[in-house]
């Protein structure tokens, strides 16, 4: 969009008039407008494009039932191109010329901490929608995927009770994987393991042969590998292609949620051990409808994967906050989701929890089988605990951090 | 023991992988003194060709080794004729024509292919070494590389016109009293070294996923290797390689692969304020 006079006249005009009447909301009249960042194209866009193509099922759905408070909602949408330098961009242009009633998307959790403060500042309403390494407590953001207490806490038992104690850990090399790690050893030792290495790579590390000879002169019974990205998928190759996958299993907190079993053989994938919130074999009333409108708008169901249902989740609970505080203002839309809001989904039953703006939801245990994830064990409700012993957004509104485990 | 063994065959697959993709390289920059920036891109597109032909039911071996390098190879050709042979002689012009091209190839591949993570498995079990698995196509690698370096040697001291193709190279005027053609010369030996890109690219493509942007990632090692190696074009390949192989593969497996990344980098600088001029400015002199 280029900044012609006129409609420089015209926001100066609306800027104006906000300062002057702070009560009136812009933009009463037109659509109300959803803005979006997302890695549509490059080494993410296989977490990225499912994701766009669930927000835009989300809108078209609550378009088709008369929008929100009798307005119909427009995604402004932008593609960051798996590039972090163009997240803070886009996002600056959505509070500054776009004028969104709220964000949502972001998907590795550098991106989330790219444009948080940004959005904060610019007191626009936000929603991460992806599983991530927990702790961020900040009133402007809703966050509903899982975090390791929902996830970590019962995949690693599950995973060692099915291997041995002593677990190798291998994790993307920013935020999320430094974090997720030691969450992991937490629970290792929680649980009586011990773990007997960690191994951080960065984003576009694609050679894993000397970190799997490496892994065997320690000989673990379990290896967890919270890895991301196309590049690290090539781990799982390498993995069975020195016959690794016969001789010590895997589990992953990342692996699946980009439809990474689908893209690995059976023979790569099999027997790979994951928890998460959604899974395309959940057989249940919502689930299989959403499946159903997901084919008619797009055909293949196929991309749908465990952040796309994730962010589907969150423009519906963003779409409830606006239909409860019959506005789209900022603070009203928090106190109507700090209501211990809650809606049900693809994904099951999803509640907000007011004390931390994380998600209370359903965590399913499962095994790729196939190219399938073969359910092993549902835990029904979860409540994101490790974040709400650090984190009281009702006793401190004006926290502005992101909390990191101590070992 | 076992662990040594292991140890072994790693070390020799990054001293292989690192000639396999820098061997391309060697012949378009190392003899002829063209900077192709594009070369990354070369590699990329013996990549999709292979997982192209895979996808059209063709052996993964035969789509490797011999589809691969054609499709480069005439790749190589056309954009020869059409931009390369007007700026010989003419270093930044090259460079930045290499450019663009390369910012095309990307394009390109976006546009066909996706912005997006695609591979194929590797066609070679894993096998065991007493307590240890090893990559089965890491030994493939190591292969094919040895076999390469050999084929280049005989190609360019055996035949007549691996001959005419250095002698070309050291003073075309001559070449061209001889009665060869210089243009055509020049015309081949491109198209070579654009094949051996491409069987590079293929090669790789089992062992890491393939991005339209995964040029980048090779285009460094190699250059970095061709101007360690020197003026002698397999003598220099793998004498550098083997360098940097070694010490990358042992800091990875002592500390970590960045470290390892990091460590190839430095003996990069060592080596070069060493001998600025490549390894086989000082030893192998005079071979190929």
């Amino acid at each position: 969009m280029t900044l012609n006079r006129r409609r420089f006249l015209a926001t100066s005009a609306a800027a104006t008039g906000a300062l002057a009447l702070p009560t009136m909301a812009l933009g009463q009249s037109g659509p109300i407008r959803m803005g979006s960042v997302l890695d549509v194209s490059g080494i993410f866009s296989a977490y990225g494009t499912p994701m766009d193509m669930a927000q835009r099922l989300a809108v078209a759905q609550i378009n088709a039932e008369g929008g929100l408070l009798g307005r119909e909602v427009e995604i402004i949408g932008f593609d960051t191109q798996s590039d972090m330098a163009l997240y803070t961009q886009f996002a600056q242009r959505l509070v500054r010329q776009e004028r969104v009633d709220v964000v949502q998307g972001g998907i590795l959790s550098a991106s989330r901490e790219a444009i948080r403060q940004t959005l904060r500042r610019a007191e626009t309403l936000y929603f991460y929608n992806v599983q991530y390494e927990g702790g961020v407590c900040d009133r402007n953001v809703f966050i509903n995927g899982v975090t390791p207490a929902q996830q970590a806490e019962v995949l690693i038992p599950w995973a060692m009770s099915e291997s041995g104690p002593r677990v190798y850990i291998l994790a993307a090399d920013y935020n999320y994987g430094q974090i997720t790690a030691r969450w992991i050893q937490k629970y290792v030792g929680d649980n009586g393991g011990e773990t007997v290495g960690v191994d951080f790579f960065p984003l576009d590390v694609s050679d894993f042969g000397s970190t799997i000879a490496r892994i065997q002169t320690v000989s673990p019974d379990l290896v967890v590998a919270p890895l991301v990205g196309g590049p690290h998928l090539s781990f799982f190759r390498q993995w069975a292609a020195a016959g690794m996958n016969e001789r010590i299993p895997l589990a992953s907190t990342t692996m699946g949620v980009g439809n990474e079993h689908r893209v690995l053989t059976p023979e790569e994938g099999n027997g790979i051990m994951v928890a998460y919130n959604y899974a395309q074999e959940l057989d249940t009333p919502a689930n299989n409808a959403f499946k159903e409108a997901w084919a008619e708008a797009y055909g293949d169901t196929n991309l749908i994967h465990e952040i796309a249902v994730s962010h589907y989740m969150g423009v519906k609970l963003w779409a409830e906050g606006v239909r409860q505080a019959g506005t789209t203002e900022r603070m009203p839309v928090i106190e109507a989701l700090e209501d211990n809001l809650s809606i049900e989904g693809p994904s099951g039953v999803m509640t907000i929890d007011p004390q931390t703006h994380h998600a209370t939801l359903d965590v399913h245990l499962m095994r790729f089988e196939d190219q399938e994830m073969a359910l092993v064990e549902s835990l029904s409700q979860r409540p994101p605990v490790d974040t709400q012993a650090v984190c009281d957004l009702i006793a401190n509104p004006d926290e502005n951090t992101q909390f990191e485990i101590e070992i | 023991m076992d662990l040594s063994v292991v140890i072994v065959i790693e070390v020799l697959y990054a001293i292989a992988s690192l000639a396999l993709i820098s061997a391309g390289l060697a012949v378009v920059f190392g003899m002829m003194k063209v900077i192709n920036l594009a070369h990354g891109e070369f590699m990329v597109l013996g990549g999709y060709a292979t997982i192209t032909a895979v996808g059209l039911g063709v052996n993964i071996f035969v789509a490797m080794l011999v589809i691969a390098p054609i499709v480069v190879g005439l790749f190589g050709l056309v954009v020869e004729r059409l931009v390369f042979r007007h700026l010989y002689g003419r270093m930044i012009d090259t460079m930045l024509a290499s450019w663009g091209l390369s910012l095309m190839m990307i394009g390109g591949f976006k546009m066909i292919f996706g912005n997006t993570t695609t591979g194929v498995s590797g066609p070679i079990p894993g096998f065991s070494v007493g307590n240890y698995q090893v990559n089965g196509y890491n030994l493939f690698v190591i292969v094919v590389s040895v076999l390469l370096l050999v084929a280049m040697v005989a190609v360019l001291r055996g035949t007549r016109f691996g001959l005419v193709a250095r002698g070309t190279m050291q003073r075309s005027d001559m070449a061209a009293a001889m009665g060869h053609s210089p243009d055509r010369v020049y015309m081949m030996t491109f198209a070579l070294g654009s094949a051996l890109a491409g069987l590079a690219g293929a090669v790789m493509a089992p062992l890491v996923g393939l991005v339209p942007t995964a040029g980048a990632a090779f285009i460094a090692k190699a250059f970095i290797t061709v101007i360690a190696g020197g003026p002698v074009l397999v003598a220099g390949l793998a004498s550098a390689s083997g360098v940097f192989g070694l010490v990358n593969q042992v800091f990875s497996f002592l500390v970590s692969p960045v470290v390892g990344d990091v460590a190839l980098l430095v003996a990069a600088v060592v080596l070069l304020r060493l001998v600025p001029r490549g390894i086989t400015s000082r030893f192998f002199r005079g071979r190929i």
